[in-house]
């Protein structure tokens, strides 16, 4: 079970230790005052004193950097950024640009940070804004765009959801079978290479985008999936929170089914899948998408455990009036085991449960906004 | 030789100390800059097309430069160049 939670708030990166008893404390601050958007641990470096972390920093003015600690985040060093390439002399996309102009290609944020296979060391598949996905081999020194995706002509099709320009977020990596990856893009659909990126399919068949025009609202290209997750053990069982609701796929992201009803609320941004258990996951409901608020002012968290027939609205330990936090698509996580979880809040809140979802224990109410928490895990199960 | 001068913001992050360097535009003394030690401090500065980022500002002898993609402002032999945020909002 991981005994160690990293948090990637506005204001710097925080490493919460389990002490011994049930109580968690912040152990190491990164980055104070800066904005960690993202972190991620590679669970192939274990975990504790030599284990290999990541950071996104995005600061404002400078732009956007990566920093890398190879030994549980006692030093960092920065490391590369993905770079764009050139705009073709003339380059008028096919598609016209939903946001009115053509966006440059330069690099505006890291979204998504995922280690490749057991077999893969140093390589990191990196998702960005503007829809850009890149990998790197030498553990994030040096980075490469994935052509085969940038340079296919659906790309210009996406568009930007929650921000100005189209981002990806959710990368997963098959354990089994590393070359398998899949993508969600806001706004953009799911995406699937089987080869390791020399081509890709789009998926998402049955998601439906209530925001465009009915006749189109099933096309696979511009749907907004906030967060998508795979089942470590069953690869091919896969949940993802979309902005219109929620969705299940058992065939390897190419089709889904829409789950029609989940406690308050289907909108959210943050979804969990059980490590061994498919048919068990969690989501953190909020008031659909104009207001982005909990329902009532109570957060709660959601969870099924028969593949979204039915769920369980769980509050204890969570305020049940005037909460107004919000959670982001990379603030929940689960550990290894499926028993502890953790969320946190664009108001700072963060909490934890070791008990699947039952009982939440707060760890603070006063921590910068939250983007994103990850347990350090080992190697099996880290997705 | 003209000086250029960077924001003290920028020193938390990556060393770029005042220095005198060779350049007749502000493309070339940002190029004869972040060279060597001071290689790091580029991306802080540029993005990956070599334009100046968006928050960013260059005053060559006080005055904002016109051109922030191909930095072709002209810079005199004893001039400076001074690189800084360009802050908006309190």
């Amino acid at each position: 079970m991981s005994d160690r939670l990293h948090v990637a708030t506005r204001k710097g990166l925080f490493i919460l230790d389990r002490n011994g008893g049930e109580s968690w404390e912040v152990a190491q601050t990164h980055f104070l005052g800066d904005n960690v958007t993202l972190s991620l641990h590679d669970p192939r470096s274990g975990v504790g004193e030599g284990a290999t972390l990541y950071a996104a920093l995005d600061h404002g003015h400078y732009g956007v950097k990566l920093h890398r600690s190879d030994n549980g985040g006692r030093d960092w060093k920065e490391i590369g950024v993905p770079e764009y390439p050139e705009k073709p002399a003339g380059y008028v996309p096919q598609t016209p640009p939903m946001e009115g102009s053509e966006y440059d290609w330069t690099l505006k944020l890291v979204w998504a940070l995922a280690p490749g296979g057991s077999e893969q060391s140093g390589r990191i598949w990196c998702g960005t804004l503007p829809g850009g996905l890149f990998r790197s081999d030498d553990f994030g020194e040096t980075w490469e765009m994935n052509r085969k995706l940038w340079d296919d002509p659906r790309r210009e099709a996406w568009f930007g959801g929650g921000a100005d320009v189209p981002g990806i977020h959710s990368i997963c990596v098959n354990p089994r079978d590393p070359d398998q990856v899949m993508l969600a893009i806001s706004c953009g659909g799911v995406w699937i290479t089987n080869d390791g990126g020399r081509s890709w399919e789009l998926g998402g068949k049955g998601m439906r985008a209530e925001f465009f025009p009915p006749e189109m609202a099933d096309d696979p290209n511009i749907q907004d999936p906030h967060r998508m997750v795979q089942c470590a053990a069953e690869p091919d069982c896969l949940w993802v929170q979309h902005h219109n609701g929620i969705f299940r796929s058992t065939d390897g992201a190419a089709s889904w089914t829409e789950i029609g009803e989940a406690g308050p609320s289907t909108f959210g941004f943050a979804v969990a899948v059980h490590p061994t258990d498919p048919a068990t996951a969690w989501f953190v409901p909020a008031q659909k998408d104009e207001h982005r608020i909990p329902v009532d002012g109570k957060v709660v968290v959601t969870r099924t455990r028969d593949g979204g027939a039915s769920f369980e609205t769980l509050s204890g330990g969570l305020p049940q009036e005037h909460a107004y936090d919000l959670v982001y698509r990379h603030a929940l996580d689960v550990d290894e085991t499926g028993d502890r979880l953790a969320f946190g809040s664009t108001t700072g809140s963060l909490w934890l449960t070791e008990d699947g979802g039952d009982s939440w224990t707060t760890l603070s109410t006063h921590l910068p906004p939250i983007h994103a928490v990850q347990f350090e895990k080992s190697e099996q199960g880290a997705l | 030789m003209a000086r250029i001068r960077f924001t003290d913001n920028l020193q938390r992050h990556v060393a770029c100390p005042s220095r005198e360097v060779e350049g007749a535009t502000v493309r070339e003394i940002l190029d004869a800059y972040f060279t060597g030690d001071q290689q790091a401090a580029r991306g802080y500065v540029l993005d990956e097309r070599g334009a100046l980022r968006k928050h960013m500002a260059i005053f060559v002898d006080g005055a904002p430069i016109r051109d922030r993609h191909s930095l072709n402002d002209p810079v005199g032999t004893e001039g400076t160049v001074d690189v800084l945020q360009a802050l908006s909002g309190g």
